[in-house]
């Protein structure tokens, strides 16, 4: 692939990117989240034209308008997300769309015996008729390569095959991909984990901003020098904070905070025996990267997912936490991850969805919403927060991400909590935004309220934080004041775990 | 008269907002439409607009208008009522027994000193009514079954109850304190015309500017949202019915009343129509928009559309198929309006 580019409104997701794979090889794929790793395997995959740059294949220019395309070419994605039918058959699924027989007929004699020579070839044991529902998401898994090479694929682009395994599965799953390598087939492995890397690639190539920044082969780099390369990012535009406002009185403390996956959601995150704490006035950065844990710790504190177990406790005194609304009555907000999904009535009024949270400060007889009061709040924090905006009146999903942003935050001051927990508060908001929500942000810890940011991006946590927590695989891999902390020393927590780095 | 003074309000808009005309058209579609029906069926047939028979419109509207005030809390949610006809009949089936003094007594037509007040069978059927409206929303809640299938049930378990409870056939000759409240006038105007009135205006505040109100809205526009900014989701959900409980007894009370009696096979076919007042209204089936004065002129237009079908003679059989195809129009037009405002 050469000059890849791709713009999204308002974003220029890839610029000139780069990326060449050799036949044959096992090739990893690896950048921090938002680095663009996702839109490249789009284009790669077909399933996000147009682009600009040209792609060879084989020798061939090729250009995809879809993933037919590119899989009649021989290239095939497999997502995190499978896309199987559960309740099919694993010989349905392999050959879902293609199944051999006549034009009106299904022959299943032959699907079957086709499909057992595929899982054969990949040490899949089990019938061809067992329904995908019932296998472990490992060998849900080899369903899917088995149905990438039932299509013939000469490349397949595999994207966090491992987060979900098991060390014994992993194990396994590379040896499938090495065999795949032995008959000449390429893979493209997208992963978190850099031991991997080390374990199974033969080379990489990183992505950051967008960008190409590197290329090589993994035996003449080591884990530094792709850390290096993951993170060389300049702190320039985000000024750090200067100033400390921890008063070291405790505002929330978590102790052994566990949460399992349900058999039915093999892809959902656990976490492990979790612990932090957060004075007043503190802002304490969690970082980590995607499937870390970081946003089910935010939730399970939050009451928003039912935890298994673990204490919570507010300004020294244990309380039970079973839904938001215990959350919020002992002084507990949430901005979560997905403003549009999880935070805004997009169609109402901005005055609808600012005032949600802060119902007591603007009724009258506990039963009516007084309009003067509400008005009055909306403009107190359209003032404080400088929401650029027509009338109160105006539908929030008119107005831009930071705005959007700012009436969120807006709706928990308006609730003066004590403890305010933030999952990426500045994605997908533009810089000027950006640097004034992390204003607003230090302005809340220097009124005494206790933060909780949670953050993909390094510089952001740096920016912000007085001290950090590291996440990995759903537990703390490390913890340090920001004076202590580099990107470096980070990437190495969130990417190679507590035993590597110590 | 009150669509007179609607027009001028509406008219006066118009002059404000002359700088988008579609938005302004999308808005007042309903009444616009409305206003435009009563003109032609006007030209068309001159009875149609005098006084005895507009009044008769909206008396006969009233208990359809009831139910739709319901059923817009219920659509706000983004839920569905399918049951509603059958808990009306079942809830009028009690009333009625209670009004006749039990079961015993009920075919005794003239006995004029048995029987109970009014008072407790307009509270007997609004009890039926809660209760039914509760079970289903326990049901939606709890056992975390769409309200679709619920009510659909619910549409056959309540139309059994009504028809096992008047296995002998209807129930009527009630006392004239009774009829009253279907037939009687207030300054001639129908009671049940007031009675629809009062309690949109009511359910009006209750939605514009109550705490209760603002959480209809966020549940039916973001569940998972409300839910994370702390709105107890599954006690909002549960009470639109119960809301809808309580209007289709008060209607079913209503409804016994105007007939004087009260029959198992009473409102049937009532969900489609009261459906299709409130989504001709201008309330989406997604949840999170739509407005009790919407409903109203939905009710409304409904009502004025059968009205000046029946006056033009036209085949009652065809009259079903022109509000089956307005139904799917009105959605058509929502959607297409919505898709609009999100490329403006």
């Amino acid at each position: 692939m050469r000059g890849i580019s791709k713009s999204f409104p308002g974003v220029r997701a890839l610029d000139q990117v780069d990326f060449t794979a050799g036949a044959g090889e096992i090739h990893a794929f690896l950048g921090e989240n938002g680095a663009g790793k996702s839109t490249l395997l789009k284009i790669l995959s077909g399933a996000q034209p147009p682009y600009s740059g040209t792609i060879v294949f084989g020798g061939q220019p090729v250009q995809f308008a879809s993933p037919q395309d590119a899989q009649r070419a021989g290239i095939v994605t497999i997502y995190q997300e499978f896309t199987l039918a559960p309740d099919m058959t694993v010989a349905e699924n392999v050959f879902i769309g293609r199944e051999p027989g006549s034009r009106l007929f299904i022959s299943y004699r032959q699907l079957e015996q086709e499909t057992l020579k595929l899982c054969r070839r990949i040490g899949l044991e089990r019938s061809p008729r067992a329904l995908v529902r019932d296998l472990s998401v490992a060998e849900q898994q080899m369903v899917e390569i088995a149905r990438a090479l039932s299509m013939k694929s000469r490349l397949i682009v595999m994207d966090e095959p491992t987060s979900a395994l098991s060390r014994a599965e992993v194990e396994k799953l590379f040896a499938i991909i090495r065999n795949l390598k032995a008959e000449g087939i390429t893979t493209i492995f997208v992963t978190h984990r850099l031991e991997e890397v080390f374990e199974l690639c033969d080379s990489f190539t990183v992505l950051r901003d967008g960008r190409h920044v590197g290329r090589g082969k993994v035996a003449e780099t080591d884990m530094d020098g792709i850390i290096r390369l993951m993170v060389g990012r300049e702190l320039g535009l985000l000024a750090a904070r200067r100033t400390s406002f921890d008063t070291g009185e405790k505002a929330l403390e978590v102790r052994g905070l566990n949460r399992r996956r349900k058999s039915s959601d093999a892809s959902a995150i656990e976490l492990h025996d979790l612990s932090l704490s957060v004075n007043r006035g503190e802002i304490l950065g969690i970082a980590g990267l995607v499937g870390a844990g970081r946003s089910e710790t935010a939730r399970a504190i939050f009451g928003a997912d039912r935890f298994a177990s673990g204490v919570v406790a507010v300004g020294g005194r244990e309380v039970r936490i079973a839904s938001p609304r215990d959350a919020i009555a002992h002084g507990i907000g949430l901005v979560p991850e997905d403003r549009k999904q999880q935070a805004l009535f997009l169609s109402q009024a901005i005055r609808a969805n600012m005032s949600i949270t802060a119902q007591d400060r603007i009724s009258r007889f506990a039963f009516f919403i007084s309009g003067a009061r509400e008005d009055a709040l909306v403009e107190e924090y359209r003032k404080l927060l400088n929401i650029r905006m027509a009338s109160a009146g105006q539908a929030v999903g008119n107005l831009s991400g930071g705005n959007q942003q700012k009436v969120v935050l807006a709706r928990w001051l308006a609730l003066r909590p004590r403890v305010l927990i933030v999952d990426e508060p500045t994605r997908g908001i533009d810089v000027g935004a950006k640097a004034e929500v992390h204003n607003l942000l230090s302005e809340m810890a220097q009124s005494g309220i206790a933060i909780i940011v949670i953050s993909s991006e390094l510089p952001e946590v740096l920016a912000l934080a007085d001290r950090i927590v590291t996440m990995r695989e759903g537990r703390v891999t490390g913890e340090m004041m920001r004076a202590d902390a580099t990107q470096e020393k980070l990437m190495t927590l969130m990417t190679v775990g507590s035993r590597q780095a110590a | 008269m009150t669509g007179n003074a609607k027009m001028t309000d509406a008219a006066a808009g118009g002059a404000r907002r002359n700088f988008d005309a579609f938005t302004f058209l999308a808005r007042f579609a309903p009444l616009i439409f409305l206003l435009l029906l009563m003109l032609v069926f006007a030209l068309l047939e001159p009875r149609f607009l005098s006084s005895v028979n507009l009044f008769n419109v909206m008396r006969q509207v009233s208990i359809i208008g009831l139910l739709a005030i319901g059923m817009t809390f219920v659509i706000l949610t983004a839920g569905i009522d399918l049951s509603v006809g059958s808990l009306l009949a079942f809830a009028g089936l009690v009333a009625a027994a209670v009004a006749k003094g039990g079961m015993q007594d009920r075919f005794t037509v003239g006995d004029e000193t048995i029987g109970y007040g009014w008072q407790l069978a307009a509270l007997a059927a609004i009890a039926v009514g809660l209760l039914g409206g509760l079970l289903q929303g326990v049901a939606i809640t709890r056992l975390k079954v769409p309200a679709f299938v619920v009510t659909l049930g619910g549409m056959s378990v309540f139309r059994g109850a009504a028809l096992l409870f008047a296995a002998g056939g209807p129930i009527s000759g009630f006392q004239p304190d009774f009829t009253w409240w279907g037939q009687g006038k207030i300054l001639s105007v129908p009671v049940p015309v007031i009675i629809f009135l009062v309690a949109a205006v009511i359910a009006h505040i209750v939605l514009r500017y109550t705490r209760y109100g603002r959480r209809v809205y966020a549940v039916g526009g973001n569940p998972e949202a409300a839910r994370l900014a702390g709105v107890n989701v599954s006690f909002v959900i549960a009470s639109v019915y119960v809301i809808m409980g309580f209007f289709a007894g008060l209607g079913a009370f209503v409804l016994s009343a105007r007939l004087n009696s009260a029959e198992a096979v009473a409102g049937t076919g009532y969900e489609l129509t009261v459906i299709a007042s409130v989504v001709i209204g201008g309330t989406s089936l997604f949840g999170g928009a739509g407005s009790i004065f919407g409903t109203v002129i939905g009710t409304v237009l409904i009502g004025v559309l059968l009205n000046g079908l029946v006056l033009m003679n036209v085949n009652s059989y065809i009259q079903q198929i022109i509000i089956g195809v307005i139904i799917v129009l009105a959605v058509a037009f929502d959607t297409f309006a919505k898709s609009r405002r999100k490329r403006a």
